[in-house]
């Protein structure tokens, strides 16, 4: 049976919910890309990844989310931890982490980018409504059957694709990073 | 056909074997002895002497029978004559031909066209009515015998037969002449190789070829011994083969040819002897002085074609175009001038007459025919030929006055005067033929034309006779002309002095020589003239003849008579030269009696019709020829005014110059005043030879050429070279400026340019990831932002 | 809830990474920010996923998951290789294709 997410107090709530992760998001993703400190980076990192996970719990989308933990948060940053490690970054604060010459015209492009979607953003899908009171998740169509029936029938070559593709990203790394 | 007139087809013939002569003489003369080359010269010019005699029987068969029709071979073309009503000769029949089966197929072809004859030899197309005009005189209108091959053609080939046929077919249907030239040839010009054979010819061909045949003995003798006596026998046998070609042309083209050469046989033999300069610049005289009139000759043979359509320069069609009734007489005036100018030179008349004196340093046979009887006499058958021309260009029917005739007068009298002061007797003589000269444009410039032919007929036996009476004096005295040292031959030299004493009278005019009647008939001719009298001729001609009379015995009597003046002992010519002489002699006293007058007063009347202007009947042709023209009736009074005033001036010279002045005849008058005026200007020939020598030509050698040079070097040249200059400098300019300074500048630009273009966009590639990402997301949203704003 | 909140977040955090992988010079800081931009797209597929009812966006994020996954393991790999060569992962001193 699927959960009833039409009423109008749940609608509320999730867009609150929404406004405060979005928020929490956004300021750690900017402290990502301007923190001093490299482990603080991915740790801000592990903070983003978390926020969009509880996005898509947000969207219906439970699979997603937690494949999104596992992977991203659970693989993902331990490598980039493991490469901190490895390449002898710098513990603690550092100056040496921008490309001060870089930074204006990066923020520039940024904000234009940003102008540029949020223009074709609003103009293009600016009062859709995302749910629709009375709704069910099983009516959203992501819940975990769902996608893992879309998976095993009509993308199951793309599936396999991607196996084959960690295979080789897999023994590419190990190659490329052999001590020999 | 009989041999007579066949051979007046085959007149070329004459020429052709004298030209043979000439070159056989040129290759074997060398070998042969002297007789036996001599000897080649004299059998070809007395076979053509022979056949000269022939033509002139045939000639004399065909004026008589009284059916002659046009007769033409080869190519020829011409029609009956148009003039006056001589047109209507009814239908020409059909042509027969000896035995020919094909006349009869041709008969009807060449009933309308009775010119073209084909190969057959010509035939005399029978049923042809002469018509004779009656009245006093009689015209025969023979058709003269022509003979031509048509060398090149402008046009439509062809198209003049079928022109002419259709033109005749009208004439003769009508009956009436045509009004104007004839249709034949209008569209074409044709050049033709051609002879012609009518009266004027056959006398020329006798005179020729008698006294060249007398001359070609003369000179066994004469030139025996000399250093050059091939060169000299050559020359004489191309020299008669030119008169011959000269005086049997066709047209004037030909004529011209004729001309030339016998104008440079002239110069060969006068400058026989050129190792002396005088005999070889007199030489150069005589051809260059004849250059001066044959740029006259040229331009009236131009004018003339050109004025009678441009067709054809025919004797014939030139004469028949002076004739017809839309003659252009403006254009005719001309050419008739112009031709004169040939004259001028060519027959020795005032001013062009220099060179014939001069002429003298030649050898006397040369003289004898080439200056006296022959060439000299060239221009007077040039106008006699082309009379048309100057009896409609000069108006000579209706003018009392005319620009021949006026220098005919002039020369007789300025020759005549100039032989009083000679003391050379060729020199004399030469003078003398420049008078008679005068006497026959005289009477060709007031319409006597048969009296200026008789005359040149005349004039050739008794001047030939002098001077070789002359070469034989000289013979005599060592080679002398020098009257100075002459005197009293007439004891030592009968046969001599006899002939030169008879052909003096000839040449004074005295009854009964031939030159009484010839000179008489001119000067009846000028006082009777055509349409009005030519007084002022008539005047030229009765001072003239008192001066011939005057010179003429002078130069008898210190010749002949008086004591001999020279060293040794003179003697007669061998029979080689004065048979010669003889015979000349006999020609001067008869040969006056072939145009005996025709007259009904006693005692002239007793001479039967028949044998009455026999000249005038044969030779005067009256095809295409002026039909109202006015013959000189012999007229006795003025004969006997001559005659009285000639013996009065022979009386008064035989004072003047006679035993009185026996021992020097050079002192006297001719020193006293006012006389010694005149003396001086006759001794300097009216001081004409200053004037060409002195004045213009060497001002033309020197202050014209000298300005043409500096002209040349100062005004053309600097122009050239400033052509070069110009280039050269524009060269430079082009080079420095726009070559090297704009196109090397733009092209090194261009160079520059890539390079610098080059050197920044290298820039751009640092081998920084983050900017070239950098560069990536700004054109990315570049492209997003056109696509957005404008898709 | 709108759709377009959900598109306005993915678009700053996209923004954002784009930022950071211009002008970090760590180039472990660079893959973070490359996963900033993966991590955006994932959410625009999954709102548009739910958005139109269909699971193929979700799927496709799935997708994307594994392959950023595997990108960043082979990235690190590199990132070692030219740590070891050039004992710094500044990528300003990787310029070897400087022209």
């Amino acid at each position: 049976m699927s959960p009833i997410l039409a009423d109008v107090s749940v609608l509320v709530a999730q867009n609150i919910a929404f406004g405060i992760l979005a928020v929490g998001m956004i300021i750690a993703a900017l402290k990502v890309v301007t923190t001093k400190n490299v482990v603080h980076a991915a740790l801000y990192l592990v903070l983003v990844l978390a926020g969009v996970a509880a996005q898509y719990i947000l969207l219906a989308s439970e699979f997603v989310a937690v494949t999104q933990v596992l992977v991203y948060i659970g693989a993902i940053v331990v490598l980039f931890l493991f490469g901190i490690m490895l390449t002898e970054a710098r513990l603690g604060e550092s100056d040496n982490l921008d490309n001060k010459p870089m930074r204006p015209y990066a923020a520039a492009i940024g904000v234009l980018m940003l102008a540029l979607l949020t223009f074709v953003l609003y103009d293009e899908w600016g009062s859709d409504e995302l749910l629709v009171a009375g709704a069910t998740t099983a009516e959203l169509g992501q819940t975990t059957e769902q996608v893992s029936d879309a998976i095993f029938s009509a993308y199951l070559v793309p599936f396999e694709v991607i196996s084959v593709l960690l295979l080789a990203a897999l023994i590419g790394a190990i190659v490329l990073a052999r001590r020999d | 056909m009989d041999l007579a007139t066949n051979m007046l087809t085959k007149i070329w013939i004459l020429p052709a074997v004298m030209a043979g002569s000439f070159v056989v003489i040129l290759l074997v003369g060398k070998r042969l002895p002297e007789r036996g080359r001599a000897m080649i010269g004299i059998v070809a010019v007395a076979l053509c002497f022979v056949l000269s005699l022939l033509s002139a029987f045939g000639w004399t068969q065909r004026v008589d029978s009284e059916d002659a029709g046009v007769v033409a071979c080869g190519s020829a073309r011409y029609q009956e004559p148009i003039v006056g009503g001589m047109a209507e000769h009814g239908d020409v029949g059909a042509p027969k031909s000896e035995g020919g089966a094909e006349a009869d197929a041709e008969a009807a072809a060449a009933r309308t066209a009775p010119l073209v004859v084909g190969e057959s030899a010509a035939a005399l197309p029978t049923s042809v009515a002469a018509e004779e005009e009656g009245a006093e005189e009689e015209h025969h209108s023979t058709p003269p015998v022509m003979c031509a091959w048509t060398w090149f053609e402008i046009g439509t080939p062809g198209a003049a037969v079928a022109q002419e046929s259709d033109a005749h077919a009208e004439g003769s249907a009508d009956g009436d002449h045509a009004e104007t030239v004839s249709a034949d040839n209008q569209a074409n010009g044709l050049f033709e190789f051609g002879f012609l054979a009518d009266g004027l010819t056959v006398m020329m061909l006798i005179t020729v070829t008698f006294i060249s045949l007398l001359v070609h003995i003369y000179s066994l003798e004469y030139l025996h011994g000399d250093v050059r006596h091939t060169h000299y026998y050559a020359f004489l046998s191309l020299f008669t083969s030119a008169m011959l070609f000269y005086v049997s042309s066709s047209n004037t083209l030909q004529m011209l040819v004729g001309w030339e050469l016998v104008g440079l046989c002239s110069f060969g033999l006068i400058g026989h002897w050129w190792e002396e300069k005088d005999n070889s610049d007199a030489a150069l005289k005589a051809f260059l002085t004849n250059r001066v009139g044959d740029v006259g000759l040229i331009l009236g043979v131009i004018i003339t074609f050109f004025a009678a359509g441009a067709t054809s320069f025919n004797v014939l069609h030139l004469n028949e175009y002076a004739l017809s009734d839309g003659a252009n007489q403006a254009l005719l005036l001309v050419g008739a001038l112009c031709l004169f100018g040939g004259v001028t030179s060519k027959s020795g008349q005032f001013p062009l007459h220099t060179w014939l004196p001069d002429a003298m340093a030649g050898p006397t046979p040369v003289s004898a025919l080439i200056h006296a009887a022959t060439m000299v006499v060239a221009g007077v058958y040039l106008i006699a030929r082309l009379y048309a021309v100057f009896f409609e260009g000069l108006n000579i029917q209706y003018n009392s006055i005319n620009y021949v005739a006026v220098i005919g007068g002039i020369t007789v009298l300025g020759g005549a005067l100039l032989a009083f002061v000679q003391t050379d007797l060729k020199k004399v003589l030469a003078y003398s033929t420049i008078s008679q000269l005068g006497y026959m444009v005289m009477a060709l410039g007031v319409g006597a034309w048969t009296a200026g032919v008789f005359h040149l007929f005349t004039h050739a036996f008794f001047k030939a006779c002098l001077f070789l009476g002359a070469g034989s004096v000289a013979h005599a005295c060592h080679h002398t002309f020098e009257m100075g040292k002459m005197g009293g031959l007439h004891k030592y030299m009968k046969t001599t002095y006899w002939t030169f004493t008879i052909a003096t009278l000839a040449l004074i005019g005295l009854f009964p020589m031939a030159g009484f009647w010839s000179k008489d008939e001119i000067l009846a001719g000028a006082a009777q003239g055509q349409d009005q009298s030519y007084t002022l001729m008539f005047v030229f001609g009765v001072l003239g003849a008192i001066c011939t009379a005057a010179y003429m015995t002078r130069a008898w009597f210190l010749t002949f008579r008086g004591e001999y003046r020279g060293h040794g002992t003179p003697h007669e010519s061998p029979k080689v030269m004065t048979v010669p002489l003889v015979l000349l002699c006999a020609g001067a006293v008869a040969f006056g009696f072939l145009n005996f007058p025709f007259t009904d007063t006693f005692p002239f009347s007793l001479m039967p019709e028949g044998l009455t202007l026999r000249f005038e009947h044969y030779v005067e042709p009256t095809f295409a020829f002026p039909e109202e023209f006015a013959h000189p009736k012999f007229d006795w009074r003025i004969a006997l005014l001559t005659t009285v005033l000639a013996v009065v001036s022979m009386l008064a010279a035989y004072q003047f110059y006679g035993p009185r002045f026996g021992r020097s005849p050079f002192h006297g008058w001719s020193k006293k005043q006012p006389f010694a005026f005149f003396y001086k200007v006759l001794v300097n020939k009216y001081y004409l030879d200053v004037l060409y020598t002195d004045i213009i030509v060497r001002h033309t050698k020197g202050a014209v050429a000298r300005a043409a040079y500096w002209v040349n070097m100062h005004i053309i040249d600097p122009v050239v070279v400033g052509a070069g200059v110009v280039a050269r400098v524009a060269g430079g300019f082009v080079y420095k400026f726009v070559d090297q300074g704009a196109i090397d500048r733009v092209v090194n630009a261009s160079g520059t340019a890539s390079d610098e273009s080059g050197q920044l966009l290298r820039r751009v590639q640092t081998g920084k990831v983050q900017q070239y990402a950098a560069l990536f997301f700004g054109g990315a949203i570049l492209f997003a932002f056109f696509l957005v704003l404008f898709v | 809830m709108l759709l377009n909140q959900f598109l306005f977040l993915a678009a700053a955090l996209f923004c954002i990474g784009v930022y950071g992988v211009m002008a970090r010079r760590n180039a472990v800081m660079v893959l973070m920010s490359i996963e900033l931009i993966l991590n955006a797209v994932n959410i625009n597929l999954v709102a548009f996923s739910t958005f139109l009812r269909d699971p193929s966006g979700s799927v496709f994020a799935l997708f994307v998951i594994a392959v950023a996954a595997a990108e960043v393991g082979v990235g690190l790999a590199l990132v070692l290789m030219l740590f070891r060569n050039k004992k710094s992962i500044d990528i300003d001193d990787v310029d070897l294709l400087k022209g």
